[in-house]
């Protein structure tokens, strides 16, 4: 039997439902699992997200753009294939693909987490035949701290620099991770700024009922006293002389799953790195792998290879399936 | 051992030195002496020898973690570092403990040299059972024998003169030559009294700085003594109640390889310290540094090799004279006092390094000109008013060295680096063309900017042609100019040369393969007067 997704130029293709999934170039029918920049991408003629995430789709692919959704769990038809999206965990409205075609199911699970984020509906791992899995952390080197004891270590980092008067500036992708760390702070813990970036997506989030802290946008500020007291979430790209020069006592921190390994953190050159991530460490792809039940595994992403190989010793039949331009991975 | 490996996670987490030094002072503040006297000990360099060997780690770090080999390697690939991966990839401890620095050491560290294999394994993986990630990871580099974390002994000495009000130049003394690390050791440190010298302890060395302007810019020429900067062992020779020490300026007490000094030194009187270079001489001259590197390796010398490459001593300052600390007076002073010893010692093993008459910088600038031929590296200019200094200070003591030699080399294999660049490819090999074909000849890691770095990187991983173990071959195309201090015949070498010193000047992105150098201009260089012909 032929697959029922295949890796193509264009990206992973569905051929007997005539759709793509998280296509690299302008397609006809796109299915789009999460509203990242290398994953959704603008120029296709139609799209289909989870209706949790429509809102972000939507900023990131213009207002033109015509998408469709589907609730979780909800049922669909592309020329005799079933289709439904289930939540990934990743950020908000992220989704798996699940694909059903003659009695036999293939899952894409798009980038996915097993901890815990009060941001968005959690992981619901879905069985099938055929798992196609990312491995952003996909070696053994990855294993994420428990978020409260990392949420705690930002307070008291936090802290420490309120005392000593420097504000502390955080550097967390603008999209999913800023509003998860957002949601984990304490709100008395001292004013909370955030870069335009993050505020634009905040405000999408806040739309959609997730509860965030009060923000104030950098820009607004007008007691510059407040700085030194201040938390400052930023993407990374803030992190030029231009935008830093406002802050002249500053630690500047990191949050990411690349914080796990001292090389990035030194590379970075940040005070601190606090290894948070929207991705799945090793423990979680594995969990994940096993809870899908499918004999035929798909790498994705990271380190496919790897995977791959350990799989195969597992007894999983698994192949790499070499989709993704990484270069504009949102962990990278 | 948490305190401590705190203290490294903070010491490793900042640039600032402000903040390090903050960090260490608050250490050693919290800290009892027994402990803190290992921090320091482990902070300034002297770090314990590695007890296991590499692979045997990995097998026993690869099997607690359940990891096959391959997927260990590739672990180690992406993290660069050893003592780090095999923290990642060991499972969470089951009994942590907070054992004192002290004990750690004593009871753990340092017994393991001595176990038989299987005892020790059962030791490390004991100890790893009982470790956080943070503990681990020092306790991995303190057994893998590469503990280091950036901080100089300079600002672990301004750490303790802020925690203790005691004079930094008298800690650096008193950190200097060899001690035991006890807390008796740490209580002398700080001790307010401050007359104790110890009868062994050399001075902290002043050392000259890089000169990076015209010399005319230095004032009148008069003001200042020149010397030929020879290119030896920087040393001290102590003779203090009829005892003698010499030291090396890594703190090495090297009496023991240099008996010839040592009964030279005899004839100096009670209470003198000189500062010096150890040279390999003959007849007046010195012999290249290669033969020098013959007695370096050695504990103790025999009678040929003593006859094959003798030593001398070549006197630069007197620093205590008469058992009186001389540092402070203007070294005009020191130098007419150090001639006055050394003429009534009268031995030829201890030669008043000369002083360049020339009568303007003009003229200087021609006589630097023989460096090469007479085996030198350049001048060194002292301010003949200036006191003797600590460590690198600028403005009295300047080198004015030789160009380097160079040539246009191709990178042909690389390696990923550690530390702060660690994943990235920065050890480079490089080749001079030979025919149709390369030799490589140096290995270098230092010269580009960050920028260049990740350029390379990429270029590497694009270009690899075969893989040996975590060495890559890459594609013969970017050629850098690689600048290097001296150069050698060797046999051991495939090129049949060996260079001091190599390092990457700049990357020639104006020159192709077939514009690099080749081995037959890189032997030339053999025969550039100064430099070891046939040896
Ligand atoms: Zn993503
Ligand atoms: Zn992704």
């Amino acid at each position: 039997m032929k697959p029922l997704v295949q890796a193509t130029p264009s990206g992973l293709f569905c051929p007997p439902g005539d759709f793509y999934i998280d296509p690299l170039r302008p397609v006809n029918r796109a299915v789009i699992t999460h509203a990242h920049a290398d994953h959704a991408r603008a120029g296709s003629t139609s799209y289909l997200c989870a209706r949790e995430g429509m809102a972000l789709l939507q900023a990131r692919l213009g207002p033109d753009a015509r998408i469709e959704t589907l609730a979780y769990g909800e049922k669909t038809t592309r020329q005799g294939v079933g289709l439904s999206l289930h939540p990934a965990g990743h950020i908000r409205g992220s989704a798996q693909v699940r694909i059903e075609h003659r009695g036999y199911v293939t899952v894409v699970s798009g980038d996915y987490k097993t901890a815990a984020d009060p941001t968005c509906t959690p992981l619901d791992p879905q069985r099938c035949n055929t798992f196609i899995s990312e491995s952003t952390f996909g070696l053994p080197i990855f294993k994420w701290p428990a978020a409260d004891s990392i949420m705690a270590s930002i307070e008291d980092w936090w802290r420490e620099n309120r005392d000593q008067g420097r504000t502390s500036i955080l550097f967390a992708y603008a999209l999913g991770k800023a509003q998860r760390i957002l949601a984990g702070l304490d709100p008395d813990g001292g004013p909370i700024l955030c870069h335009g970036a993050v505020a634009r997506i905040n405000r999408i989030y806040r739309g959609a009922g997730v509860h965030l802290p009060e923000t104030i946008h950098v820009d607004d500020i007008q007691d510059k006293a407040l700085w030194r007291s201040a938390l400052v979430i930023a993407p990374p790209s803030a992190d030029h002389p231009a935008w830093m020069r406002r802050f002249p006592q500053r630690s500047r921190a990191f949050a990411s799953g690349w914080m796990r390994i001292r090389g990035h953190r030194r590379r970075r050159a940040v005070d601190r790195g606090f290894i948070i991530s929207d991705h799945s460490d090793w423990e979680g792809l594995m969990a994940t792998v096993a809870a899908s039940g499918a004999e035929s595994i798909g790498v994705t992403h990271g380190y496919r290879a790897e995977m791959v190989r350990w799989l195969q010793e597992q007894g999983y039949e698994a192949e790499a399936l070499d989709t993704v331009d990484r270069t504009g991975d949102e962990e990278r | 051992m948490k305190a401590f490996a705190a203290l490294y996670r903070r010491l490793d987490a900042t640039t600032s030195t402000n903040r390090k030094v903050a960090a260490m002072a608050d250490y050693f503040e919290r800290t009892p002496a027994a402990d803190a006297i290992w921090a320091i000990s482990f902070l300034i360099g002297r770090r314990p020898r590695r007890v296991v060997p590499t692979r045997q780690l990995m097998a026993w770090a690869g099997a607690r973690a359940e990891v096959p080999e391959w997927l260990f390697e590739a672990s180690y690939d992406v993290v660069g570092d050893l003592a780090e991966t095999i923290t990642l990839l060991l499972p969470p401890p089951t009994r942590v403990s907070d054992r004192p620095l002290h004990v750690w050491v004593s009871r753990e560290l340092l017994p393991l040299k001595d176990m038989a294999l299987e005892a020790r394994q059962q030791a490390i993986l004991d100890a790893w059972d009982r470790m956080d990630v943070a503990q681990r990871f020092v306790w991995n580099k303190l057994i893998t024998g590469g503990f280091r974390v950036g901080v100089s002994r300079r600002l672990v000495v301004r750490a303790l003169a802020r925690l203790s009000g005691i004079d930094a130049a008298v800690i650096t003394h008193r950190l200097m030559g060899d001690w035991t690390p006890t807390a008796d050791t740490y209580r002398r440190l700080l001790a307010a009294d401050t007359t104790d010298a110890d009868t062994s302890r050399p001075y902290p060395f002043f050392l000259a700085s890089p000169l990076e302007q015209p010399p005319e810019a230095l004032g009148s020429r008069d003001d200042w003594q020149v010397e030929w900067k020879w290119d030896g062992i920087r040393g001290q020779v102590i003779q203090r109640r009829e005892q003698i020490f010499i030291w090396s300026r890594g703190e090495e007490l090297v009496t023991d390889k240099y008996p010839e000094l040592a009964a030279a030194a005899a004839a100096l009187p009670d209470g003198t310290v000189l500062d010096g270079e150890i040279l390999p001489w003959r007849n007046g001259r010195p012999l290249p540094f290669g033969a020098l590197q013959r007695r370096i390796g050695r504990k103790s010398v025999g009678r040929k090799l003593l006859k094959e490459v003798p030593v001398a001593f070549l006197a630069y300052d007197l620093l205590e004279c008469g058992g009186r600390d001389r540092r402070s007076d203007a070294l005009a002073q020191r130098r007419e006092a150090m001639a006055r010893l050394l003429d009534r010692a009268a031995d030829d093993r201890l030669v008043l390094s000369p002083t360049i008459d020339a009568p303007d910088w003009k003229t200087l600038a021609t006589r630097h000109a023989e460096s090469r031929r007479r085996g030198v590296e350049g001048f060194v200019l002292k301010r003949l008013s200036s006191p003797y200094g600590v460590g690198r200070r600028r403005g009295d003591w300047w080198k004015w060295k030789i160009d380097p030699l160079t040539v246009d080399a191709v990178l042909i294999y690389a390696q990923r680096g550690h530390g702060r660049r660690a994943g990235l490819y920065t050890d480079y090999t490089f080749a001079v063309r030979q025919g149709e074909g390369l030799v490589p000849f140096a290995k270098a890691y230092s010269g580009l900017s960050d920028a260049e770095i990740r350029e390379v990187d990429r270029f590497i991983q694009r270009n690899t042609r075969e893989r040996f173990g975590p060495v890559r071959a890459v594609r013969p195309e970017l050629v850098f100019e690689i600048a290097f201090e001296g150069i050698r015949a060797s046999t051991r070498h495939k090129s049949g040369v060996a260079v001091r010193f190599p390092r990457i000047l700049r990357w020639r992105r104006d020159k192709t393969v077939a514009a690099a150098d080749t081995l037959d201009a890189l032997q030339a260089l053999l025969t550039t007067p100064g430099h070891e012909p046939g040896s």
